[in-house]
């Protein structure tokens, strides 16, 4: 190196520290900031596309389920719970106890009209989907739903009663449209 | 300052490490103490900026895989929702497209600053050859791209380049239905093209190291073809050349986003935003611009199989340069004669590319065969003829040092202060 210095020592010694301090900063601000930004933006490119987006919201026409029985429709590539609640079922869910529950939320919370519930049909444990909305499906010791993976029991509010899925089954976003329609998302 | 890092353990988990594996030596050998001719010029910047574009190509590249399907229905498409609907789908291919055309653009004058300086004659004709293999699996990877996105231009551009091999006798129709996987460009062809576009540029980066590890053996030529004598004629690559390569960067990205965000589609034809139909070929179909010389090369001769010959020997004949040109004395600056051949040459390259681009009629073809007839002369008769004719100049420096002090290099007559 010494080659170098000894060579060069009239411009070594006259360097201007500040001025190299200011242009080694705004270099490597800039190289930062401008690599940061075009990083960013690459790695943006692997989030939802519009496309993707653009399928976040379902309509579903109520009408065709009858008191009792259950429908499943897809949003976002995941299975949809409709249940049309009997009275019964309705009683149930409401008169529960709600500060012996896992995970605490009165059904009134949980719906927007009791006759109808509506629920991600993704157990919150590993995201198996939970059985009870096809006739003779096992609907658990509380007759919601239950998931084979792992042993989850839901009741008739989607709520987890027993076993390791930590939460209720996630309510979606959706607007009753009119008396039948529901518009999910 | 030479033993200081070699031998001194290093501490904490840096000096663990490089002790067991000692990469932190390796790069500090390769990357900051590595010594370097003092006086290289800014054509030295292009093998740092290759290497940099072929990191940005295969980043880009793996990220619009991820978009991408390689099927015929589907491919056009594909491409189109990256364009309008992945959230900066348009950058990223718009980057990739011209990110193509930025390595060949490097990649063409780091091979003419090999040529003009002497770099691919002793000890570095492997470090020549090599390179040598990189533009050819360069080329095979570009070529294989512009198919992906299927419009017209892929297509029928994939059609004729196949083709090709059908000029070989017998064994040729049996080649090109191979490379088909059927009787026509089709859905085959698309998935193994894809296949072999997302392996070879990992071929490349292969390659690429072996280049380096040649490279370092010598170490860099430089502008007077002077061999490194002494210490006195090198500098560390650190921080002498990080920031030289740095500066460069900065002027290849202004170029670079450029092109990008004000004339994406610049380098491009515009046929190819038309899905492939392969009832209906293109009035006029050009390869990209990077393959336009050696595509003059192939409508220059009237006979199919010479003509494809003579277009594969365009790139070979790189392959035996250092045996060509055996005269004693690397860089051009100090062969006068050579000097003005070699621009020549540059000139030539220049006007194939142009009459690539032109109709094969009348006055093009003409000039078609005195450029292909001077692109082999220059190589096959210029110069093994001036290996044997050519004086030594009697501006030689002895040194790189002695170059740089007595000021007769060209290179630093051109600084003012020297006067
Ligand atoms: C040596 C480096 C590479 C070169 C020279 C190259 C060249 C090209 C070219 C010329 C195109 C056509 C651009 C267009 O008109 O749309 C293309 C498209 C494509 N490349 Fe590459 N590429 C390289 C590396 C890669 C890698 C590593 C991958 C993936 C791992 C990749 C994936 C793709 C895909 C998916 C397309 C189709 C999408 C599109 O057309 O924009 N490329 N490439
Ligand atoms: S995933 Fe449902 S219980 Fe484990």
């Amino acid at each position: 190196m010494d080659k170098i210095d000894s060579k060069n020592k009239k411009t070594v010694s006259s360097v201007d520290e500040d001025k190299r301090d200011f242009l080694f900063v705004t270099t490597a601000g800039l190289a930062i900031a401008g690599g940061g930004v075009t990083l960013w933006s690459m790695i943006d490119t692997m989030n939802p596309s519009k496309d993707v987006l653009a399928l976040a919201s379902t309509e579903v026409d109520l009408s065709p389920i009858e008191e009792g029985q259950s429908l499943t429709v897809m949003w976002r590539g995941k299975p949809i719970f409709i249940r049309h609640r009997t009275n019964e079922e309705i009683d149930d869910a409401s008169g529960t106890d709600v500060t012996n529950l896992i995970h605490k939320a009165t059904d009134e919370s949980r719906v927007k009209n009791p006759k109808w519930l509506v629920v991600v049909g993704v157990c919150t444990h590993l995201g198996c989907v939970p059985l009870g909305q096809k006739i003779g499906d096992s609907k658990g010791d509380f007759n919601g739903w239950f998931c084979p993976c792992h042993g989850s029991h839901y009741d008739t509010s989607g709520r987890i009663r027993k076993g390791p899925a930590p939460l209720n089954l996630e309510v979606p976003p959706y607007e009753f449209v009119s008396d039948d329609i529901i518009r999910i998302g | 300052m030479k033993n200081n890092n070699e031998n001194q353990e290093q501490k904490g988990v840096t000096g663990w490490i490089d002790k067991r594996l000692p990469i932190f030596t390796f790069m500090n050998h390769n990357l900051r103490d590595y010594p370097t001719p003092k006086n290289l010029n800014y054509f030295w910047n292009f093998g740092s900026l290759a290497g940099i574009t072929l990191v940005i190509m295969i980043i880009t590249g793996i990220l619009l895989a991820m978009q991408y399907t390689a099927n015929t229905d589907l491919a056009f498409e594909s491409v189109e929702r990256i364009m309008r609907d992945v959230n900066n789908g348009w950058l990223l291919r718009y980057i990739h497209m011209n990110g193509a055309s930025m390595f060949f653009i490097i990649v063409f004058i780091h091979i003419f600053r090999g040529l003009y300086y002497g770099s691919y004659k002793y000890p570095r004709e492997i470090l020549w050859m090599l390179g040598v293999v990189i533009l050819l699996l360069m080329m095979a990877t570009a070529f294989m791209g512009y198919v992906l996105p299927w419009g017209q231009m892929s297509f029928w551009g994939a059609t004729v380049i196949t083709n090709l091999f059908s000029a070989f006798p017998i064994i040729g129709d049996y080649i090109v239905t191979f490379l088909w996987g059927g009787f026509s460009v089709d859905n085959p062809t698309l998935s193994r093209f894809f296949v072999l576009h997302y392996l070879l540029p990992f071929a490349i980066v292969g390659v690429v190291a072996l280049h380096l590890v040649a490279l370092h053996q010598f170490g860099s030529n430089n502008p007077t073809g002077v061999d490194v004598k002494s210490e006195n004629d090198t500098i560390p690559f650190h921080p002498y050349y990080t920031v030289k390569d740095y500066f460069g960067l900065g002027v290849f990205l202004i170029v670079f986003a450029g092109l990008v965000f004000f004339a994406p589609n610049f380098l491009g034809h515009p046929d190819n935003y038309i899905p492939a139909n392969p009832l209906q070929t293109p009035a006029h179909i050009v390869p990209e611009w990077y393959f336009l010389p050696f595509y003059a090369i192939l409508r220059a001769v009237p006979d199919k199989l010479l003509g494809v010959l003579l277009m594969f020997a365009a790139v070979l004949v790189l392959f035996f340069l250092p045996w060509l040109d055996k005269h004693k004395v690397r860089s051009a600056n100090f062969r006068p004669f050579y000097k003005q051949f070699y621009w020549l040459f540059a000139i030539d390259c220049i006007i194939l590319g142009w009459v690539g681009a032109m109709p094969a009629e009348g006055i093009y073809v003409l000039i078609a065969r005195i450029a292909t007839a001077y692109y082999f002369s220059f190589f096959l008769i210029i110069m093994p003829l001036l290996s044997k004719f050519e004086k030594v100049s009697d501006h030689l420096p002895s040194s790189i040092s002695s170059a740089v002090l007595s000021k007769k290099f060209d290179n630093s007559t051109k600084e003012s202060y020297v006067k």
